[in-house]
């Protein structure tokens, strides 16, 4: 950072903890599971922005760095979408429910 | 060349200004982040598409608990101000509080290491192991374990990288010569604090 200037990290503090206990808050809402994951989403993200901003000074550098600190969260983003249809390829692969039993007698 | 360049007139290319003029460092430390974040992006995207595709994945806030993690959220966000704090310090040329508050942040990384040891103790007693989970799919566990030990990796360096940020500032003639390698050891003492936020998020609140 340029010039040594300090934000103010108090109040950078204290919307963070505000933001978390609206957070932990969002969990109890009966909005239902897609409109408080998308709550929750948001609040971190928001959460992650502040922290890159003004901890790690972000928003005082150079345009060209914060377009490489963005670049992660595009490609995780993308991820998600190019994992997705390999998990639904065999449906509910993971349920360990469905996993037959070694015979009783079976001895090594 | 040259001869090409005045015989088509084209225009000299005006040299490049370094992203951080002030140090290299800074943007070797913003370059290591952007592929460590690629690796924590990589295993919280594919946890949620493990989670997505399996039927029995349970549902993690129920099993469990937030508030041991909720506290070690906030306990991070705060060893974070101590970061920045220790940093104005610097720049202010008090080296004394400079060195306090980096040993402030460093006990917040360890008292978190700490927690996060007792918690993983408390729910491998109930069951909850790597390669098994008494609620559910198997991959919670695992997932649950690589992710948070994967992080936990980060803030036990993160200390570690601390402590020797206290013996630079200690070492250097003047307060203000060891600016920069405080702020790039914040820089990633930040960035182990914005990961949490969202490994808090996909693994505990979801």
């Amino acid at each position: 950072m340029a010039g040594h200037k300090h934000p103010n990290y108090m109040a950078i503090f204290w919307y963070l903890a505000v933001l978390t206990v609206i957070e932990i808050g969002v969990v109890f809402l009966p909005f239902g599971k897609f409109t408080n994951g998308v709550l929750l989403c948001a609040l971190a993200v928001t959460k992650a922005a502040m922290v890159a901003m003004y901890f790690m000074h972000l928003r005082f550098e150079t345009r060209t760095l914060g377009m490489i600190a963005v670049t992660p969260l595009a490609i995780a983003t993308l991820l998600v979408f190019v994992l997705l249809p390999d998990g639904f390829a065999v449906a509910k692969k993971t349920d360990d429910s469905k996993k037959v039993a070694p015979p009783a007698t079976s001895k090594h | 060349m040259s001869q090409a360049l005045t015989t088509h007139g084209a225009a000299i290319e005006p040299a490049e200004s370094p992203l951080t003029p002030e140090s290299w460092g800074k943007l070797g430390m913003w370059m290591f982040l952007a592929g460590d974040a690629v690796g924590f992006g990589t295993l919280l995207a594919g946890y949620g598409a493990m989670r997505a595709t399996s039927a029995d994945w349970p549902n993690p806030f129920e099993v469990l608990g937030i508030n041991l993690t909720a506290a070690m959220t906030f306990l991070l966000i705060c060893s974070s101000v101590t970061m920045v704090k220790a940093l104005e310090w610097l720049s202010k040329g008090d080296r004394s509080k400079a060195k306090m508050f980096l040993a402030f942040t460093a006990l917040g990384g360890a008292i978190f290491v700490g927690l996060q040891a007792y918690e993983w103790t408390h729910l491998i007693h109930r069951g909850l192991h790597i390669n098994g989970n008494p609620w559910g799919a198997t991959l919670f566990g695992t997932s649950f374990f690589i992710i948070t030990g994967f992080h936990g990796m980060h803030v036990t360096a993160g200390v570690f990288y601390l402590l020797w940020a206290i013996s630079v500032v200690s070492r250097r003639p003047q307060p203000q010569a060891s600016y920069n390698f405080v702020e790039i050891t914040g820089l990633y003492w930040h960035f182990v604090d914005l990961v949490w936020i969202m490994v808090f998020t996909f693994m505990y609140l979801l």
